[in-house]
């Protein structure tokens, strides 16, 4: 009997991530949700700009390239065009939470009917680890070398708290897959939020607190504890918003 | 017994499984070299294997199989 | 009118910018995404009235980078679709035109132009040519641009432009100015044949029988970069050796030839009209697609015309092309209005006069 395999919906690609990079782990997610709610073959999934830009390579199903930030506009679209399909984007922090800001409100504020999986690892990998919107106060980066100073570069953004706010999002939370435990917690938070899609409900967030061993200058070790240490008390975990379910105990 | 297969050429060594064992049985084999130059993890003693897949959550890049 | 369409359908009076938005429908576009802007926001009123009672989308988005990247959306998924703005707002537009090139995907873009630079005005200008023609983002690429001169053809090269974004998989813009959009005139809108396209490059969920279809504009190995721009521009040749649209208008034995598009052509013949009233053998080379630009027709000219008179809404644009299509055989003077004016009738034949007494400045 098989215990563990490599789900369906990833391709045979080799990942092009750095060694440790947690992202693997959640494309795997992402793609353990698609074959449990059989929905692989009506699935498009919309790629970012940033490390996981070639996510369109790793999943089997239908993929769009967006460009820096824009992934929400363009699955509005891809949603709009065929409702009956599934659509979910996967953005870091840089795409969804500086650049593509506005978008990612609007999104939510439509209450528009899409997934979208926030990697959030503070830091901009694919160009080699300058300070993100969630970078921490504090943190030492290429452009934040003396370390995040808040006076200067402002307060991180808190996307979950943030977007928690609008009445068009449906369902918001944080998880990390810095352990098993809290793997298996982001495997159900992601499968809610595509069930939620598949249910026609609306909106769902989840972000996702990850690793950049590689920029952080760790072992992929010591990037979890780091992780541990320092994302988690600043961002922490939970759901920040289900309406669905308020509204469902209604 | 659980059997576990790595896809050894596509490990990168990163060890996060080694870390998640909670019977501490793999480890990065450093006299071996994989096709992508990385030192891999690999199974000490299959036979305590107790099935988790904790090393399997924990991989990456998904190269562990497990059986039972 | 000289639209690819027939005219055969009984005439209503509409506005350009509604004819657009008509014409879009017929056409087969069910998702528009539009953001406000002056002087073309007739075209998201009407969608917006009209799309919900055919089952389309309307959708005010959030800025004019969120409408062309919605765009993006459905164009990947083969269907037709549209936005519209005018000139600041296509500034914005810029990255998502470059990817849609990138990615092969077609779809109309309309620019009813106002005055720049900046904010600039509000007021008719044509001064987006280079914009539309050459640069209108980073990266190799063209866009088919076309120019209407009436409400008619605003709707005409409307459903022409949907088809050659389909056959070409690429954009194709209405590039009009504020005139155009804001004037009303009787048209005829029927709906234009439907023909099918290879859409199975599309996103339209796998359904687990094929392999996966990626839309995508990333080439990390410069051979392969190269290789889809060189492919690319393949197609852009058929294009100029196909698809070439302009009007002659009393070119027979013209020698003075007037080079304008949209309003300023309109103006010009007026102006050609009273100039032939007075013995000057003037005629105009109407450009309906700017790119690809009628160069032949230029270049034939050429042989018996002594002087061309560029006539445009603007400091000079489209002069250039006309240069570059004639290879500077004849001098080409400019006359122009910029920043929202256009030049009158009066203005033009003053030009054509001072051509005729042998100025070539």
């Amino acid at each position: 009997m098989t215990v563990f395999d490599k789900p369906k919906s990833l391709t045979d690609a080799p990942l092009h991530y750095c060694p440790g990079c947690t992202h693997g782990i959640i494309h795997r997610l992402v793609a353990e949700a698609i074959d449990e709610l059989g929905i692989e073959g009506r699935t498009i999934g919309i790629a970012p700009v940033g490390c996981s830009v070639m996510a369109y390579n790793y999943f089997t199903v239908d993929m769009v390239q967006a460009a820096h930030g824009r992934a929400p506009a363009v699955a509005t679209g891809v949603k709009r065009a065929d409702p009956s399909k599934i659509v979910f984007t996967y953005q870091g922090d840089g795409d969804l939470a500086s650049i593509g800001t506005c978008e990612t409100v609007h999104a939510a504020a439509r209450g528009e009917n899409i997934t979208i999986i926030f990697v959030n690892n503070a830091i901009y990998g694919m160009t080699g680890g300058q300070m993100a919107p969630t970078s921490l106060p504090g943190q030492i980066t290429q452009t934040s070398p003396y370390g995040r100073d808040v006076a200067t570069q402002g307060y991180p953004v808190k996307v979950c708290e943030m977007l928690s706010q609008l009445d068009g999002a449906g369902y918001l939370e944080r998880v990390a897959v810095n352990n098993v435990k809290n793997i298996k917690n982001a495997k159900k938070a992601i499968l809610k939020a595509f069930k939620n899609q598949v249910e026609g409900k609306g909106f769902s967030l989840i972000e996702v607190v990850s690793t950049c061993p590689t920029n952080w200058g760790l072992t992929p070790e010591k990037a979890l504890e780091w992780l541990n240490d320092n994302m988690l008390p600043y961002y922490p975990l939970g759901v920040y918003k289900d309406k669905f379910a308020e509204e469902a105990a209604k | 017994m659980a059997k576990l297969t790595f896809k050894t050429d596509l490990c990168k060594g990163c060890g996060l499984c080694v870390g998640a064992c909670p019977k501490n049985l793999l480890v990065i084999a450093k006299d071996k070299i994989n096709k992508k130059g990385y030192h891999p993890a690999e199974m000490t003693d299959a036979e305590k294997c107790i099935a988790c897949a904790f090393c399997a959550t924990m991989c990456p890049d998904c190269i562990i199989t497990i059986e039972k | 009118m000289s639209g690819p369409y027939g005219t055969m359908a009984e005439k209503v009076l509409m506005k350009g910018n509604e004819a657009i938005a008509e014409a879009a429908i017929l056409a087969g576009c069910r998702h528009y995404f539009g953001y406000p802007i002056t002087p073309q926001t007739e075209v998201a009123a009407y969608m917006a009235k009209r799309m919900p009672k055919i089952g389309g989308t309307f959708l005010q988005a959030e800025s004019e980078i969120a409408a062309i990247n919605m765009v993006m959306g459905v164009a990947s998924t083969g269907r037709r679709t549209m936005t519209s703005s005018s000139s600041p707002g296509i500034s914005l537009k810029a990255e998502g035109l470059s990817y849609l090139a990138g990615c092969d995907l077609p779809a109309l873009v309309v620019n009813v132009e106002r005055g720049g630079p900046g904010l600039g005005g509000i007021q008719p200008s044509q001064s987006d040519y280079f914009q539309a023609t050459r640069g209108a983002a980073h990266g190799d690429f063209r866009m088919i641009v076309l120019a209407p001169a009436s409400v008619q053809e605003m709707a005409d090269l409307t459903m022409h432009g949907f088809d050659l974004a389909d056959k070409y998989r690429m954009t194709s813009m209405i590039l009009a100015d504020g005139t155009m959009g804001q004037m009303m005139e009787p048209v005829s809108l029927e709906a234009p044949e439907v023909k099918t396209y290879d859409k199975s490059w599309a996103v339209t969920g796998t359904d687990c029988k094929r392999p996966h279809n990626i839309v995508n504009s990333l080439y990390l190995v410069p051979e392969d970069l190269e290789r889809t721009n060189f492919e690319r521009y393949e197609r852009y040749r058929t294009i100029e050796e196909n698809e070439v649209m302009y009007e002659e208008f009393m070119m027979e034995d013209a020698e003075i030839c007037i080079a304008a598009f949209g309003v300023a052509a309109r103006v010009s013949k007026n102006a050609i009209m009273a100039a032939r009233a007075e013995g000057i053998k003037v005629g105009m080379i109407r450009p309906i697609t700017l790119w690809p630009f009628p160069k032949a027709a230029f270049k034939k000219a050429a042989e018996h015309v002594n002087t061309f008179v560029s006539v445009e809404l603007s400091m000079g644009q489209m002069i250039e092309d006309v240069r570059l299509a004639t290879e500077c055989a004849r001098p080409v003077v400019l006359c122009n209005r910029a920043g929202g004016m256009i030049p009158s009738p009066e203005e033009v034949l003053q030009r054509i006069k001072e051509v005729n007494g042998g100025m070539t400045k």
